[in-house]
């Protein structure tokens, strides 16, 4: 099996070591794992600001990079939901729908297509799982808390394998935190009142580190951390996956 | 008695036409913390109570899925529907008008109260009316309106647009609504007892409903098959004024159609269990036709509906029963109040709806969203809410409606995106995402460091600890 790893751009930049942690963790599950270097950006920040169409280069590109492979991997839910629902290709229409269907996010790649039921992996402190809304609603990572319907959760799933994590209930299980792309700078006010509200429901319900499959509502997130100097971390659930057995 | 000073121009305060948008507005609603955090959890309580109700019916989402379905058929036939509507209200003794818009609709109004000599009317909730801005127009024309819906009363009196839809005062403390009930109708100062001022506005609303000839009321549901309206009230005051009224005027909009009486079943469930929790509403009122010596007037309103029907991409927000089970669901809303919407529909539903009206105008409001996808769960017709924020973002764009410094940085951002060997370079530096991403410049003209630290820069990006892993497994 050939993966081709999809690492976000600002992933790339900012977080390097969530992207090492998802690397590490396929291969140790004996996936081939490739990571394209011409690789920039999956075009969201541009459609989600309305200017979809002028996206299309950074469409073909994708397309041009990813196509040759059986899966693409991605440790971020809202530049997958991206790509699954908005990849177009003028000039290879065909390669862009096979990607649309074989793009995934981590977490659903390790339960739906690896099928993983054990890993080894300590994590000793109080995790609180923030449910990023493209993952959740947009991919269906976990049940959503409007529905009347079956509870399940992905990342709970992967994350009860991990030896010594306590995972923390929240007051509002899957609100959402305000980082929404430019939103965040957009419409500042509401944006940082929802990072704040957010955060409060990890602390309060007693979080050391807040995780989830997505870092742009981490750092988000991250960032009214720091501003109010809490011992509380965002950390990526890959890295959580990927710490060491043996600390 | 009363004191009647409300019936000025509603719009014009707090948010009203000030020209401000959606996030300036937010900004301002946000100075005062606590009371952000008091309107969160107020509108979350209601969300709760919805959850609670919902939880109770397991075939729940099948019933969404079927009030969707008969609203989609209303939809692809609705012309026929309104015709058939048409037929059997007038031969139920109804008189049946239609309005192109709302300035079609407010003098068809006007024209029917001054046929009988009125210049007073009482009127239940009528959001249409709100869109239409009829007290407005009909103080203009001399003639005074009481709005009788308890909290549609509270901010007539305040001189304010409701900020909810079903929950119109739902910003107000009940200190301030005893305030307003001081001066307006006389309670003691400092009273704030919610049964106290309920009791006060209960008798001063019952001196209107007996001295008023005209009552206007909305419409939830419009029967095809029999030509009748239904009107759902908590407070029964739709009823209390058109049983008293010599004429009965009901302004609709042309959605509000189902095709058959049965189908009424799977919308009363969906309402009031998505609105508020309830089972259902207390009066869930027909009007079918005028009882013997009353005039009884349905008014059929288009402004921009046909337009938007033929909208395929948003068509389907015709479906929306007015219930605000994405108001109380969306995180943005209950931190921005329903007045930084600066439409007569606030919350996400009217972020989808307003732009059809007047892009200009509301081209902020698809942009006042995180695009969580809350309210498309919630809603009780299943319309795809958060997908037509999206959708109408690309419209508003490709129409013009966006500021040029915007549109510069992201022309910008895509042509950077399009060269690798670029990005590659840029990355190394650290320095293009900093320029190309508006919220990673670090200083304090930038909104992101006003509440938010900047994520710290690693010693290097994957990209480059790749390269070297690469290059270390080749040795």
């Amino acid at each position: 099996m050939r993966v081709g790893l999809f690492i976000p751009c600002y992933v790339d930049q900012f977080y390097p070591n969530a992207a090492i942690a998802t690397l590490q963790l396929l291969e140790k599950f004996g996936v081939d794992v490739v990571f394209p270097k011409k690789q920039t950006c999956c075009g969201q920040p541009m459609a989600n600001s309305g200017f979809s169409h002028l996206s299309s280069e950074c469409d073909e590109l994708f397309v041009e990079n990813f196509s040759e492979f059986d899966y693409i991997v991605c440790p971020s839910g809202s530049c997958v939901l991206h790509i699954k629902d908005h990849l177009h290709s003028a000039k290879s229409p065909d390669k862009a729908k096979a990607i649309r269907k074989k793009v995934f996010e981590l977490v659903e790649f390790l339960t739906d297509i690896l099928e993983i039921k054990e890993l080894k992996a300590k994590f000793p402190f109080k995790v609180g799982i923030h449910q990023s809304c493209h993952g959740q609603r947009g991919l269906k990572l976990s049940q959503m808390s409007e529905l009347v319907a079956p509870k399940f959760s992905k990342p709970e799933t992967l994350l009860k394998m991990v030896d010594g994590l306590e995972l923390i209930n929240l007051t509002r299980v899957d609100e959402c935190c305000g980082f929404g792309g430019t939103f965040c700078v957009a419409e500042e006010a509401v944006s940082s009142k929802m990072g704040k509200d957010r955060v409060a429901d990890h602390i309060q319900n007693g979080a050391e580190y807040i995780t989830g499959a997505d870092l742009s509502c981490l750092m988000h997130m991250e960032g009214i951390l720091k501003r109010q100097k809490s011992n509380v971390k965002v950390i990526h659930i890959a890295e959580i996956l990927n710490a060491d057995p043996n600390p | 008695m009363i004191k009647e000073t409300s019936n000025k121009s509603k719009g014009k305060s707090p948010s009203g036409d000030s020209g401000a948008d959606h996030a300036t507005l937010s900004d301002i609603f946000n100075q005062d913390e606590p009371r952000v955090n008091w309107h969160d959890e107020t509108l979350w309580f209601v969300r709760t109570k919805r959850d609670k109700a919902v939880n109770t019916i397991p075939e729940w989402e099948l019933l969404r899925e079927t009030a969707s379905q008969i609203k989609h058929n209303v939809l692809s036939n609705l012309s026929a529907y309104l015709e058939q509507f048409e037929e059997k209200a007038i031969a139920n003794g109804v008189q049946v008008h239609w309005a192109a818009d709302a300035k079609e609709h407010n003098e068809i109004v006007h024209s029917i109260l001054k046929k009988h000599s009125i210049n007073r009317m009482v009127k239940s909730k009528s959001m249409l009316t709100e869109e239409c801005h009829l007290n407005d127009y009909l103080s203009k024309n001399g003639v005074e309106v009481i709005d009788t819906d308890l909290g549609e009363r509270i901010v007539q009196l305040a001189d304010e647009p409701p900020s909810h839809i079903v929950l119109p005062c739902i910003h107000k403390k009940k200190e301030e609504i005893g305030d307003l009930f001081h001066i307006h109708l006389g309670t003691a100062a400092g009273e704030a007892d919610p049964q106290v001022l309920t009791e006060a506005a209960r008798q001063d609303l019952r001196s209107a409903f007996l001295t008023r000839r005209a009552a206007l009321t909305g419409v939830n549901f419009a029967v095809a098959e029999t030509g009748e309206i239904v009107v759902c009230t908590n407070e029964g005051n739709a009823d209390m004024g058109v049983h008293l009224a010599d004429v009965h005027i009901a302004s609709m909009g042309i959605e509000k159609i189902i095709p058959e009486r049965k189908h009424l079943g799977f919308f009363l469930r969906l309402l009031t269990r998505s609105a508020t929790g309830q089972p259902i509403t207390t009066y869930s009122s027909h009007f079918k036709k005028p009882r013997p010596g009353q005039e009884m007037h349905i008014i059929l309103v288009d402004n921009g509906r046909s337009r938007q029907l033929g909208r395929e991409d948003f068509r389907n927000s015709l479906k929306c029963i007015r219930c605000g089970a994405c108001m109380n669901t969306c995180p943005v809303y209950r931190r921005s109040g329903g007045h930084s919407y600066h439409y007569a529909i606030s919350g996400p539903i009217g972020a989808i709806l307003a732009p059809n009206l007047d892009m200009k105008k509301y081209a902020d409001l698809p942009f006042a969203s995180t695009l969580c996808g809350s309210c498309s769960n919630v809603c009780p017709v299943k319309i795809d809410i958060h997908d037509q924020l999206y959708k109408w973002r690309q419209v508003l764009v490709k129409e013009g409606h966006v500021s040029p410094v915007k549109a510069a940085g992201m022309k910008g951002m895509a042509w950077m995106f399009s060269f690798p060997a670029l990005f590659n370079i840029a990355g190394k530096s650290g320095r293009w995402f900093m320029k190309y991403f508006p919220f990673m410049v670090s200083n304090k003209l930038n909104p992101w460091y006003k509440e938010r630290e900047m994520p710290a820069p690693p010693k290097e990006s994957f990209r480059e600890w790749y390269a070297r892993r690469e290059k270390n497994n080749r040795k």
